[in-house]
């Protein structure tokens, strides 16, 4: 029930931190977007996070995985949100692992999760399909067959989609006529013929990809899950996500805050310091307040997960760290450009970067507003 | 229960500490033994003293708990406490929030100057007040403030003189919570004054029927009087009741302070358990009014922009909860027992989420929330409404909340001040 990090946690905090700093600061987004890397993200470094075991951190043993927690894999996210480090952790281990673990039948767990924890699998989830986060609302088809099921519809903004070897894909199944049936979960190989993944590079130099399903055709093996659980199963994986995506967001946030405040502190105007004007010290105090709760939402929910609390309980605090960290973000990253001033319109300085992540993590897996309205439902009123 | 009682430990007491699982599940039956039905989320509060008179139901519950030092938890036990630490003190809030009992005992006394004393008092100040509030014999008040110096609270001129063994002092304060109704007060006073502002000042612990004490109430926006002025005239304080050390009291205020603030956004202090909160007061939360109110034929709120403004409090209230929690454990993980700049953090978070919660609660009300007498509104509505007025004060007293951002700035963030 501890809200706070055990000696081990701290540990893995301090090993990842120096890590990101050294292995992936932030000159190395830099490098991937000004050399126009397809990934977007620096194959090497996911080599080494493999190596140190981060890619298997809360997976049970005997599926190569090191039974950490979820709160482990959350301080190690944690640390690359400061250090704004591009990686499969969100797309590969934080949404389609756990939609393995809480769905895989024993084949597909014993396949995908230790290849995915030794580095040699990365999955993608393609689910959205509207303009903005809408999982509930699928059409791309998925028509039985004898001997399957072919896929035919479109999708949009899957996370890591160009660099994935296996695509999670939510699919409408189609019996005669195609208003019954449920949707579902498919597991599909990349290469799998009829499918083509478009890489759309991002404004926070990452990828997302928008892949058409032509005709694809997956065995029954394919299905991850039952036939016709593919909502429950994928609020419940995104939730997972949420937890993970807050967990980057808040190293992020406190990164660009600290840099901030350091600024406040060296830059002099009128003679003096500009940390010395009282509207400045406000607005600095109540981010320095909206980050404590930010940081207790999240280990919070980090612990839930850990303790297996179940729904709605999960979904609940999926929602409250994610609308927070949307908000928070927000707010830390304008001040920052605001408080910062001419310096931080230009490429060359960071904060710019840490502003664009915040719009782009905000509408991932669903905004402020979709998850303050997503509480409000699940307390129902 | 009025005429001093020795402290006895009672049996129960006295064991060793409990796992937390057996002291949450002996917690709970005693409570349903002894809490009586008809204060269960009736939130009535005593605060100790005798000058206001008080249902013998609340001194009923008060008693019970004094046996079993649980007026207050965490205080020793020669002080009368039950010795608890933080987290079966904690069991023992949630175990009584749980059925709404109200706090058997509250006030200044309990949550402030009980604090500071156990912290700074001398031995003897210790023996003389702790029981006696634990036994809630003494209500306390604070004097702190005075007409010209609220903000700038150093700039008080309330003066202490000493004079042999006494200190004599002359002066007014105001905005005094219950001064009319305590038996004392901890008091700034100026003790040199020629020293700059903040040197030359030091604490008093004064009993408010020392000859030359009056005072006068004040009636406040909601029709209420909780507070009033009070006038000092040659008012005769012995020596060894300066609390903390001569000319210093600056930094005893402050830690006074501290205690205020940290006690006042607890749950179940002043702030935490309002209308609207779930806890104490009318027991409800800002949906299941919400429901009773504005909810269409599906239970839903009806009006999607209220519903947002509920979620958006509710959302931080569990937040705030929670980083309250968090700074328990890591306060007992470091072993430092009592709150520090945090408190500036949780006062300044907590009033103004308090403050959301009253607008929104009125909001949910419409019409219904303009009542200021009459037939036509339910007491419950009566009382949000004017608690809502009430509340505007929170993030006023006890420090402002552009004084509390001042202090995380400095003091926190390391701002230059
Ligand atoms: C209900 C209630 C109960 C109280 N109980 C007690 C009590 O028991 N004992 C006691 O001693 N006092 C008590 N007080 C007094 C309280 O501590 C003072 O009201 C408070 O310190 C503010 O002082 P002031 O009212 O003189 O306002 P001022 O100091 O005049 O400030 C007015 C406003 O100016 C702004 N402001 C002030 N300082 C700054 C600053 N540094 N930077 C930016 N803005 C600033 C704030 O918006 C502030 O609200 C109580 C007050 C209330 C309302």
């Amino acid at each position: 029930m501890s809200l706070i990090l055990d000696e081990e946690q701290q540990l893995l905090q301090t090993s990842a931190r120096g890590f990101f700093s050294a292995r992936a600061p932030i000159s190395q987004l830099r490098a991937l977007r000004d050399e126009n890397v397809t990934d977007c993200f620096d194959r090497a470094t996911w080599s080494q996070m493999v190596e140190l075991g981060w890619a298997g951190i809360p997976w049970p043993e005997r599926f190569g995985g090191l039974a950490f927690g979820f709160k482990g894999l959350g301080v190690i996210t944690e640390q690359s949100g400061r250090c704004l480090t591009a990686s499969p952790l969100i797309s590969s281990i934080w949404l389609c692992g756990a939609a393995i673990l809480l769905a895989g039948s024993e084949t597909q767990k014993l396949h995908y999760l230790p290849s995915i924890a030794n580095g040699r699998h990365l999955l993608a989830m393609a689910f959205e399909e509207r303009l903005r986060h809408a999982p509930g609302e699928i059409d791309l088809l998925a028509r039985r067959t004898s001997h399957g099921f072919v896929l035919s519809g479109g999708k949009r903004f899957v996370l890591d989609g160009i660099s994935a070897d296996t695509i999670i894909v939510a699919a409408r199944i189609c019996n005669s006529a195609c208003d019954t049936g449920g949707i579902s979960l498919f597991l599909v190989p990349r290469d799998t013929p009829g499918v083509t993944a478009v890489s759309t590079r991002i404004l926070d130099s990452r990828n997302v990809a928008s892949i058409d399903f032509i005709d694809v055709q997956v065995p029954d093996s394919a299905l991850l899950g039952a036939v016709g659980q593919g909502p429950e199963l994928l609020d419940a994986a995104l939730d997972i996500a949420r937890i993970g995506l807050a967990a980057e967001m808040l190293g992020s946030a406190q990164e660009c805050f600290e840099r901030t405040v350091q600024h406040l502190k060296d830059r002099r105007q009128f003679g003096v310091a500009l940390g010395s004007f009282q509207s400045l010290k406000h607005r600095a105090a109540q981010m320095f307040c909206q980050l404590e709760l930010s940081r207790s939402v999240v280990l919070e929910a980090l612990t839930a997960l850990d303790e297996d609390r179940g729904r709605p309980e999960i979904a609940k605090l999926a929602s409250l760290a994610k609308a927070r960290l949307g908000a928070t973000f927000h707010r830390v990253t304008r001040e920052a450009v605001q408080m910062h001033g001419g310096i931080a319109m230009t490429d060359e300085f960071d904060i710019g970067l840490f502003i664009k992540r915040a719009a782009v993590a905000d509408q991932t897996f669903g905004d402020v507003d979709y998850h303050v309205r997503r509480y409000a439902e699940l307390e129902g009123y | 229960m009025n005429e001093a009682k020795e402290f006895v430990p009672s049996e129960a007491s006295a064991e060793s500490p409990a796992s937390a699982e057996e002291f949450r599940s002996s917690v709970r039956r005693w409570l349903e033994e002894n809490c009586p039905q008809a204060l269960r989320g009736g939130g009535v509060m005593y605060h100790g003293g005798r000058k206001e008179s008080v249902d013998p139901l609340v001194l009923q519950w008060f008693d019970a708990c004094y046996s079993r030092g649980w007026t207050v938890p965490t205080w020793p036990r020669a002080y009368g406490g039950a010795g608890l630490d933080a987290e079966h003190a904690r069991i023992l809030r949630e175990e009584m929030d749980s059925i709404g009992a109200p706090l058997p005992l509250n006030g200044q006394g309990v949550t402030v100057i009980g604090p500071a004393i156990l912290e700074i008092g001398t031995p003897e100040q210790k023996l003389r007040h702790l029981p006696r509030i634990a036994r809630g014999e003494a209500r306390w008040c604070q004097g702190f403030s005075e007409p010209n110096a609220g903000s700038d609270l150093a700039a008080l001129t309330t003066s202490a003189r000493l004079d042999g063994d006494d200190y004599i002092v002359n002066g007014s304060k105001t905005w005094t919570t219950h001064g009319e109704l305590s038996d004392w007060m901890f008091c700034l006073v100026r003790t040199d004054a020629t020293a700059p502002k903040r040197n030359g000042i030091s604490v008093l612990l004064l009993s408010m029927d020392a000859a030359g004490v009056s005072t006068k109430p004040i009636v406040l926006i909601s029709g209420r009087s909780v507070f009033c002025e009070c006038f000092f005239t040659d008012v005769r304080v012995a020596a060894a009741d300066l609390l903390g050390r001569r000319n210093e009291g600056w930094t005893t205020a402050r830690r006074i302070l501290e205690h205020e603030r940290s006690s006042e956004s607890r749950p179940g202090g002043i702030i935490g358990s309002g209308p609207g909160s779930g806890s104490g007061g009318d027991g409800r939360t800002l949906s299941m009014l919400a429901r009773e109110y504005g909810a269409g034929p599906d239970g839903r709120m009806r009006d999607p922009l209220v519903r947002q403004r509920i979620a958006e409090v509710e959302m931080e209230q569990r937040a705030l909860a929670l980083t309250q929690r968090r700074a328990d454990e890591e306060r007992a993980r470091s072993g430092k027992g009592v709150p520090s700049e945090e408190t500036s953090m949780f006062k300044y978070l907590s009033t103004e989420l308090t403050s959301r919660r009253m607008e929104t609660y009125l909001n949910i009300m419409g019409f219904q929330g303009l009542g200021w007498e009459g037939d036509s509104y339910t007491p419950q509505e009566l009382q949000a409404t004017r608690y809502w007025l009430y509340s505007k004060a929170f993030t006023i007293a006890g420090g402002c909340s552009e004084v509390q951002l001042d202090i995380i700035a400095n003091r926190i963030l390391g701002l230059p001040k």
